[in-house]
């Protein structure tokens, strides 16, 4: 018994032996450097984590993220991967616990020694994870809209930061409808009030218009009745909304119940996409406005490619929403900028993703680049949604600078 | 600000009927809790995931009836709300059988079973469905407004909500009060002992006590289908205000849930229509804590000989 152990043990480590030395060789032959880093990379496989939450309240929101990382991932290890090296993944459940996220960040980067993370989805768990990113010194794709004032080193945003998404669609809806009064109603969290600020800075200095009402409920408040019959009376041309998650759903089925439809008023919404739709029903959603940087719709080859390949791994009912747009261009991105750094060390993907002007030129959105800011220069659309749950892009602006500080705004 | 006195009526009619339907909501989440509390002592923890059980059991139907008989589509709906009280009905049968019947002598951990089964039965949510929210297609009597004149709109769903709460009540009161099967169980409640030397089966009692609260969370929880969406932790939304209703309204008394449901919806409205939704909501529950410190029993007690 003993014996067979040791002799097992023995053989073990003559492997290991072999194969080291044999990968030492290849390592001078082909990339040197690439593999001293520090990080979890070798000859043939470099290691990025996933982060986002599988279980959870978010859960909801974060599948089709984590779905779409996955996606790019595969398609990128299928083109020979990156730098000659496979991308291995190891998944982590945040499970919608911003703490949970923090703890995960760093397994990731401590332990597995990450080369990148694909993750976080709400801003509380970006928060979280923030302060470890930092002093590991890793580096995050982060796929959602938010709502800016933030630009860390150690983050890449994929998701547009709240001026991109907000003051396009404004303009549109006050040109496109002859706009003057808006009624701004939004979950009562840091996102939507922030969106709601600069909203109403824009409205009041910049269109000449003015704000009836303004108002937060609690996240996952289901009543909206008050509310409803508050704008009623101040019949707002327009009613501009972020409110979030199941809160959602009520406020759109109440809206129907209420007899305001996209008929009678017009509605521009910060917070729903093609994933929202399926909980809240094309029905209650028919002839009202969201504005976003991604529609499923949107017609051009790489788009049509992408929902393909996405529904073929995915399954045909999948759908596919402005952040898992962007969470999917997150490897990408992490891409170019290693080849161009011909390195998976942080700091210098980091300084080429600032300087080198890193560009997606077919990615599904259209032609997307990196600004010095770490954000995306992107278009902003604004679409008309219809009874099956798709929606039909009525405006879509140039490209615009993404700017977190935006002065004149806070 | 310049509104006509139709305008003003019309609104006013509006938001009194906002009041009622938010009690009628609050009322219909609170009846099946304010039963197993008030008759049994458990205090179910799990009481919004049999409302989560009848919201999905609506879900499935409506899935069906679409795939395998479009027409039925218009009429789903009320089988629907009978499936759920079955379901989440027998599920609370099942429930006390394994659980809670071993816990009756020992108040706090029913408190926490109920909790753990609560938790695992988000987990088979989220298994069984996924993760991601769910609505039913709704029938199209329920959609829309009805329109007495050309300014108010009366939501259906909320009509529809407010008619079957008022039944659901009713139902509950002539079981309760009216027919053999309640005196048992107000006769076990009252005296244990007693009533099983008179030969009621007492456990036979609770059993059905249990699974008659949970089919009434069953069709709060389709009724909700309505109003808003499902998702595997929707239960856990419902479950603050639902004990807020059965606390304040004190724990015994069907009466002080009906007086406490239409109290809280009533303040919570017309607070929500002065100032912002989330300062009503911190004024509606301050008044509610002051008064709980003054009686503590609630708003309603029957004395109970223990």
């Amino acid at each position: 018994m003993k014996s067979k152990f040791v002799h097992s043990n023995w053989r073990k480590l003559m492997g290991a032996a072999l194969g080291v030395s044999l990968g030492a060789n290849i390592g001078i032959a082909s990339a040197a450097g690439v593999n001293e880093t520090g990080l979890a990379v070798t000859d043939d496989t470099v290691k990025v984590g996933i982060l986002h939450s599988l279980t959870g309240t978010m859960a909801i929101s974060e599948t089709g993220a984590q779905e779409a990382e996955k996606l790019a991932i595969k398609q990128i290890n299928d083109m020979g991967g990156i730098l000659g090296r496979k991308i291995e993944i190891i998944q982590e459940d945040g499970a919608s616990d911003w703490p949970t996220f923090a703890e995960k960040s760093r397994k990731l980067l401590v332990k597995d020694k990450v080369a990148a993370v694909f993750g976080c989805w709400t801003s509380a768990s970006r928060k979280a994870a923030l302060p470890v990113f930092e002093k590991e010194n890793g580096l995050l794709y982060y796929p959602t809209f938010y709502e800016g004032l933030e630009q860390s080193k150690n983050v890449i945003y994929t998701g547009q930061e709240a001026t991109q998404q907000i003051l396009a669609g404004l303009d549109w809806v006050a040109k496109e409808k002859g706009a003057k009064t808006f009624y701004l109603i939004g979950s009562d969290y840091i996102w939507p009030r922030t969106s709601m600020k600069i909203a109403r800075k824009h409205i009041e200095n910049v269109l000449g218009g003015k704000v009836v009402g303004e108002e937060y409920k609690p996240l996952g408040n289901t009543q909206f009745g008050s509310v409803i019959n508050k704008i009623r009376l101040k019949k707002p041309d327009v009613i501009y909304a972020a409110v979030v998650g199941g809160s959602n759903v009520a406020w759109f089925k109440q809206l129907k119940a209420a007899g305001i439809t996209g008929k009678k008023q017009t509605l521009l919404t910060l917070s729903v996409t093609e994933d929202e739709v399926l909980g809240i029903g094309g029905e209650n959603l028919e002839g009202f406005y969201s504005v976003m940087k991604y529609f499923q719709s949107l017609d051009n080859p790489n788009n049509k490619a992408f929902v393909k390949a996405f529904k073929e791994m995915h399954g045909e009912d999948s759908v596919i929403g402005d952040v898992t747009q962007a969470a999917y261009l997150g490897p990408w991105l992490w891409k170019a900028a290693v080849e161009q750094a011909g390195s998976f060390d942080v700091d210098k993907v980091v300084k080429v993703s600032e300087t080198a002007g890193i560009e997606l030129k077919d990615a599904p959105e259209g032609y997307v680049k990196l600004h010095p800011n770490h954000h995306l220069w992107s278009k902003t659309r604004v679409a008309k949604w219809n009874k099956d749950g798709q929606a039909t892009v009525v405006f879509e602006s140039d490209l615009i600078e993404p700017n977190p500080f935006p002065e004149g705004y806070q | 600000m310049g509104y006509s006195a139709d305008e003003m009526m019309a609104i006013f009619a509006m938001q009194g009927f906002a009041g009622i339907s938010l009690f009628s909501v609050l009322l219909l989440m609170a009846l099946g809790l304010a039963i197993i509390f008030g008759q049994m002592g458990v205090i179910n923890m799990a009481h919004g995931e049999f409302m989560a059980v009848g919201a999905y059991t609506t879900y499935m139907l409506s899935v069906l009836s679409e795939e395998f008989f479009p027409g039925f589509i218009q009429y789903y709906f009320v089988f629907a709300i009978i499936a759920s009280f079955i379901i989440a009905g027998i599920l609370g049968f099942l429930a006390e059988f394994a659980l809670i019947r071993h816990l009756y002598k020992r108040p706090l951990d029913t408190l926490l079973a109920t909790w753990g089964l609560s938790l695992i039965m988000q987990q088979v949510f989220r298994s069984v469905f996924g993760a991601r929210e769910v609505s039913p297609t709704l029938p199209d009597w329920l959609l829309g407004s009805y329109q007495p004149t050309d300014m108010i709109d009366i939501p259906l769903n909320g009509l529809f909500v407010l008619a079957l709460t008022f039944f659901v009540t009713l139902g509950v009161f002539l079981l309760m009060f009216k027919s053999r099967w309640g005196l048992r169980v107000r006769a076990t409640t009252q005296n244990r002992v007693m009533s099983s030397a008179v030969g009621i089966n007492t456990k036979m009692v609770d059993r059905l006590t249990f699974a008659l609260g949970c089919g009434i969370a069953g069709i709060a929880g389709a009724a909700f289908t309505t109003i808003a969406s499902t998702g595997p932790t929707t239960g856990s939304l419902y479950i603050v205000d639902t004990f807020m209703v059965v606390v304040f309204g004190g724990a015994a008394s069907l009466f002080g849930t009906i007086a406490s449901a239409f109290s809280i919806a009533q303040a919570q409205s017309i607070l929500e229509f002065f100032i912002s939704g989330s300062m009503a909501k911190v004024i509606t529950l301050l008044t509610i804590v002051i008064i709980l410190m003054m009686r503590p029993e609630g708003l309603f007690s029957i004395k109970v000989r223990k």
